[in-house]
């Protein structure tokens, strides 16, 4: 049988039982976010390190203020409302770049970019706050556990921030390239996985710990 | 013709098809799944500020509705499925779910065992930790 042969019955099985291996390398496109997915996940096993040394420091607190003392937990539900509704409109922007609408990528992006925003104001208001209170990182132990854990998803955040301002003039200055597209991708899902970690962080380091 | 016919990407919510009903249900997802979050966050902060509920059975409450809207993050918002064109997702997923349990719970089991093992009251364990 030769290779013609053989690709026409692959081709003709294709119908019946269509699987991954049959169909050959995989699109660009999934290849990039695949790997990037790989990061993402690596990204968040380094942040279970963060949640193991925060709970097993959270009762440190060295005679100091400790979390009912500190944590409001109004501003948290405004932190959390506003990433909530950013990963939101972030999947929007998805959607409007898959069916190449300019105008609301630009609109969606605008919002994300605000909700970010506003979240790392309130957080950096919470920081400076506790700060004026004396409650530095270099108080007691459970301190530094806590702004390691919370400043490093902080981080996170403003590195999307900047990600997401320089994606938006690749869009302006680009249009949607496949390479912009595909970089874009990424950052939805690097969008996505900060609030999952903040779904953690919320549960683990505000929710629990005001009980006393 | 199938769907099953490239492995999918994280994110990747359907083949591009340019359907303008497609682009529909495809808000409508993300709008099932920011519903499903705000029920979840709202009730978090309830359980862990009513007087109502058992106070020891509260942690493991908040823990339970955390991984439930993890979960619902990732289906609705990352597009993680059970289909044959998400196995590679999926397994990684599950890695790197296993390296954060041994890590979490490790690290909590072998502390707490340490503080037990340690022939101090717990008072004074609790500030030979503070230094």
């Amino acid at each position: 049988m030769n290779i013609a042969a053989v690709i026409e019955e692959a081709e003709l099985h294709q119908g019946a039982a269509s699987t991954a291996e049959e169909a050959g390398p995989a699109p660009k496109r999934t290849v990039v976010a695949y790997g990037f997915w790989i990061f993402l996940l690596s990204d968040i096993v380094m942040f279970s390190a963060l949640f193991a040394g925060y709970a097993v420091l959270a009762r440190a607190t060295a005679g100091g203020p400790a979390g009912p003392a500190l944590f409001n937990q109004t501003n948290v539900a405004l932190e959390t409302a506003c990433l909530l509704a950013s990963s939101y409109t972030c999947g929007l922007m998805a959607l409007a770049i898959g069916s190449r609408r300019r105008g609301a990528t630009y609109l969606f992006a605008l919002i994300t970019f605000v909700l970010g925003a506003a979240f790392l104001a309130l957080e950096l208001r919470e920081f400076a706050d506790m700060i004026a209170q004396g409650a530095t990182p270099q108080r007691s132990a459970f301190l530094s556990a806590f702004f390691t854990l919370v400043g490093c998803h902080g981080l996170h955040v403003t590195a999307g921030l900047i990600w997401l301002a320089v994606m938006m003039a690749q869009v302006a200055i680009k249009g949607l390239r496949a390479n912009v597209e595909r970089r874009l991708i990424c950052f939805s899902l690097f969008w996505h996985a900060l609030d999952i970690v903040w779904v953690a962080l919320f549960t683990v380091v505000y929710l629990m710990g005001v009980r006393p | 013709m199938t769907d099953a016919h490239y492995d999918r990407a994280p994110g990747n919510s359907s083949p591009p098809t340019g359907e303008e009903a497609d682009a529909r249900s495809a808000v409508g997802v993300y709008t099932i799944g920011l519903a499903l979050a705000v029920i979840l966050t709202a009730t978090s902060f309830w359980v862990a500020n009513t007087p109502l509920l058992w106070p020891p059975g509260v942690a493991l409450g908040l823990i339970v509705l955390a991984i439930a809207q993890m979960g619902v993050h990732l289906v609705f918002f990352l597009h993680i499925t059970t289909g044959p064109d998400n196995t590679n997702n999926v397994l990684a997923l599950a890695f790197g779910i296993l390296i954060v349990f041994l890590v979490v719970a490790g690290s909590l089991w072998i502390m707490t065992d340490l503080n037990d093992s340690m022939m101090m009251p717990p008072e004074l364990m609790n500030l030979h930790m503070q230094r």
